[in-house]
């Protein structure tokens, strides 16, 4: 079957271990992960996964259930890159002296919208964001002609271009839930 | 009120309603032991001989009696010897909570003596594992551990509980937990789906139902019947479904599965509609699943949305649990008759009969069989007793030839396989259900895999009764290299001890018994009393289970003699 590459996306709770649990069961059906990036949600308490995969359709469904499943996970899904905006940033840090012996620095600059961060004798960090093919490519050119000191990229965030926010009206849900079994727990008290 | 992180934690299991906790001390959960001791009025505390024995033990508790197993044990090697346990009750969702002590807060992740990281160890194989690090959060953890472990689909939880926090004080107060805003145990049905569902029935010719653990762990055992009678729907039942419904049911059509029976197994490949309940399509069940009840549609219906899909692509999957979506269902569905359908079954079981059952279960001559064994256990105790098994050719002859008349009867290891869960499972059973005969078939490897227990059953004068199916062999795996290994017999002859005396010297009653004469007379003498007592039989040593489909082929390859 066809491999794609699949960003899974995760909203859980900020609790001890949430990670291991997640790439447990990646690692139980054998799927090498891409890239994973973690950090706070807009949602106070509740921690964004985005973990990049290839797979098959069939296998991306059931780890995504399986995710889902754990009690610490609020939600999980996952989407093909025609479902979303997604970014990755790239650092990369050339010799100084090779980049000004080059010539068009002007040309380089604006063609792969570079951001430089630093600067020194020694020394200049760039900084570019964008899809894993474009930071790929300016690696690849400056690697060829002046060589590349220390690279770095991230692993890849993105946001749904859908309307639906599926972590709210989870929330939502669940906000009602509760009130109900606090309501029956109350009278049955 | 001011108390250790030691006396809220029992006090948040008596809250729980917990009675019985299997267990055993070391270093590392001392202060919790120090304040059961002044607790021996309100829990029972089952010193076992092993913490594997613990874990099973509670396991067994939790399997009869539908609550949650409890579980009280060291840092580090104990740990480490209930993992079998907890695996086991993961696989079979069996609601067990394991408290395992460990070392300091202050002193984690220095491999200090006896650390290990019981999180990261237990977190693929529980459903739930925190540890606690602060006294304050004892009555918080406790209340979510039973949750998460009985409700939904049950499964273990492991609660690990640094030193510092069991003696810390903390101003106790308990409440139970009814709601966690990321886990939904129980989903709502979706009735668009149901009616899909009740459609297929209703325009099926030849329906067929097969039930699984689910419909036990869900208690919807009735109401599973109240759907088959309304429907003239037959039905078999996988390994763990086994006395969801009562043996000698109109509807009910036996064992599926590798072992299973003929008639159900080929059902599955003849049915137009397959309704599964409860149960999750394991390989152990379906063989090959390209061939498997390819001719159906399938509706299944399973409260783990991860199921649903996982093995069997099917037409209808419905998420809900047995309890809500089995009534929906029956008020959805017409009455109908399928006379000629589920009498199409007879043929398939004469055949079984004539080529298995009645050489296996009322032999003339040769050596003992375990069908033979099993039968006469079963009826002797009037089908009224709880079966519980270890691993191997005695389980799947028990789950044939033992019957039930009430639900939770059989207690086994279906999706580890453990050897050894027998013993121990037995003695747990036997607590939770005092008053029913509890009757144990073991092989003679199994048995003494935790043969320790023995102890423990001395110890607490534990009435169950243990058969030990002697055949000296690792009877199923010989199986396996007779028919598929040329009969070479690697390493499965076994030289066996004198199982009859190790009793004795547990001060446990027994007999051995080699012919075929002597097993009545044996038989009543185990059941005379309810003390625990040692049944040693030596059977056939190279008998076979048959019928057997033969792992990841369809049935059209079942072997019968
Ligand atoms: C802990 C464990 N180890 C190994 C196995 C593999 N295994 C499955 S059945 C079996 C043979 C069991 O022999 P015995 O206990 O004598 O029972 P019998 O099959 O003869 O009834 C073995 C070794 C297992 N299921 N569990």
């Amino acid at each position: 079957m066809e491999k794609t590459l699949y960003t899974v996306i995760i909203f859980s709770e900020n609790t001890v271990g949430v990670l291991n649990q997640i790439t447990v069961i990646f690692t139980r059906r054998g799927l090498n992960i891409e890239t994973l990036s973690v950090s706070p949600s807009a949602i106070e308490g509740i921690h964004k996964f985005t973990i990049t995969v290839f797979t098959t359709q069939d296998v991306i469904e059931k780890v995504v259930q399986q995710i889902d499943k754990r009690v610490d996970i609020l939600k999980a899904y996952y989407n093909i890159d025609e479902d979303l905006v997604h970014q990755e940033i790239a650092l990369y840090k050339v010799d100084t002296s090779k980049l000004l012996a080059m010539g068009s620095i002007e040309k380089l600059i604006r063609d792969y919208q570079i951001h430089v961060l630093e600067l020194t004798e020694n020394c200049v960090v760039f900084e570019k964001t964008g899809h894993y093919q474009e930071t790929q490519k300016l690696f690849e050119e400056l690697s060829s002609s002046i060589g590349v000191l220390q690279f770095i990229r991230s692993g890849r965030i993105a946001i749904t271009k859908s309307k639906v926010e599926r972590l709210s009206d989870m929330l939502e849900k669940m906000m009602k839930l509760e009130e109900k079994v606090n309501t029956t727990s109350e009278t049955q008290e | 009120m001011k108390m250790t992180g030691s006396k809220a934690l029992i006090e948040s299991l008596l809250q729980e309603g917990v009675e019985t906790i299997f267990g055993y001390p070391g270093g590392a959960i001392l202060p919790v032991f120090d304040a059961l001791y002044d607790y021996d009025q309100k829990v029972n505390h089952i010193l076992t001989r092993h913490e594997q024995g613990a874990a099973h033990a509670a396991e067994g508790y939790a399997r009869v009696s539908g609550k949650v197993g409890v579980c009280l044990i060291t840092s580090g090697p104990a740990a480490t010897n209930a993992i079998t346990g907890i695996s086991d009750a993961m696989l079979d969702s069996v609601p067990l909570l394991v408290i395992t002590g460990q070392v300091g807060a202050g002193l984690l992740g220095t491999d200090a003596f006896q650390e290990i990281d019981v999180i990261g160890i237990t977190q693929p194989i529980t459903k739930w594992s925190y540890q606690i690090r602060r006294a304050e959060d004892v009555a918080w953890a406790v209340a979510r551990a039973f949750y998460i472990a009985s409700t939904g689909r049950p499964g273990p939880v492991v609660l690990d509980f640094t030193k510092n926090a069991q003696s810390e004080e903390v101003d106790f107060q308990y409440k139970p937990c009814k709601f966690i805003r990321s886990y939904i145990p129980v989903p709502e049905v979706n009735i668009s789906q149901l009616e899909k569902a009740a459609e297929l029935i209703n325009a099926a010719k030849k329906p067929f139902a097969v039930v699984g653990h689910g419909v036990i762990l869900g208690q919807a055992e009735k109401d599973l019947m109240e759907l088959l009678e309304k429907a003239d729907i037959p039905a078999a039942w996988t390994l763990l479904g086994a006395s969801a419904m009562p043996s000698d049911f109109r509807l009910n059509k036996g064992f599926v599965g590798m072992h299973g029976n003929v008639a159900p197994n080929m059902k599955t490949n003849e049915c137009d509609v397959l309704i599964a309940i409860g149960m999750r399509f394991d390989d152990r069940v379906t063989g090959d699943l390209k061939t498997y009840a390819s001719q159906a549609k399938v509706i299944h219906i399973d409260i783990d949305a991860a199921e649903l899909n996982k093995n069997l692509k099917v037409e209808v999957p419905v998420l809900g649990s047995a309890k809500d979506v089995l009534p929906a269902l029956t008020k959805l569905v017409k009455p109908a008759r399928h006379t000629e359908w589920i009498d199409s079954f007879e043929i398939y079981k004469n055949t079984e009969y004539e080529k298995v059952i009645e050489r296996e279960v009322f032999p003339k001559s040769g050596k003992i069989t375990m069908g033979e064994v099993i039968n006469k256990v079963s009826e002797a105790t009037h089908h009224n007793a709880i079966c519980v098994t270890d691993v191997g050719q005695n389980q799947m002859a028990a789950a044939r030839y033992f019957k039930f008349s009430q639900t939770r009867s059989l207690i086994t290891s279906g999706g580890l396989g453990t050897m050894g869960f027998g013993l121990p499972a037995a003695i747990g059973a036997k607590i939770a259900s005092p008053d029913r005969t509890v009757c144990l078939f073991a092989g003679d490897g199994g048995f003494q895999m935790t043969i320790q227990e023995l102890g423990t059953i001395m110890e607490n004068n534990i009435g169950v009764k243990m058969i030990v199916l002697d055949n000296q062999f690792l009877g199923m795996v010989r199986q396996w290299q007779e028919l598929f290994y040329e009969e070479r017999y690697s390493f499965t002859k076994m030289k066996n001890p004198d199982f009859v005396a190790i009793g004795k010297a547990y001060n446990i009653n027994g007999r051995l018994v080699n012919e075929r004469e002597e097993l009545d007379d044996a038989i009543a003498e185990m059941l005379k009393d309810d003390n625990p007592y040692l049944l040693v039989v030596n059977v056939e040593r190279k008998g076979m289970v048959y019928p057997m489909i033969p792992a990841g082929t369809s049935v059209t390859n079942i072997i019968l003699e």
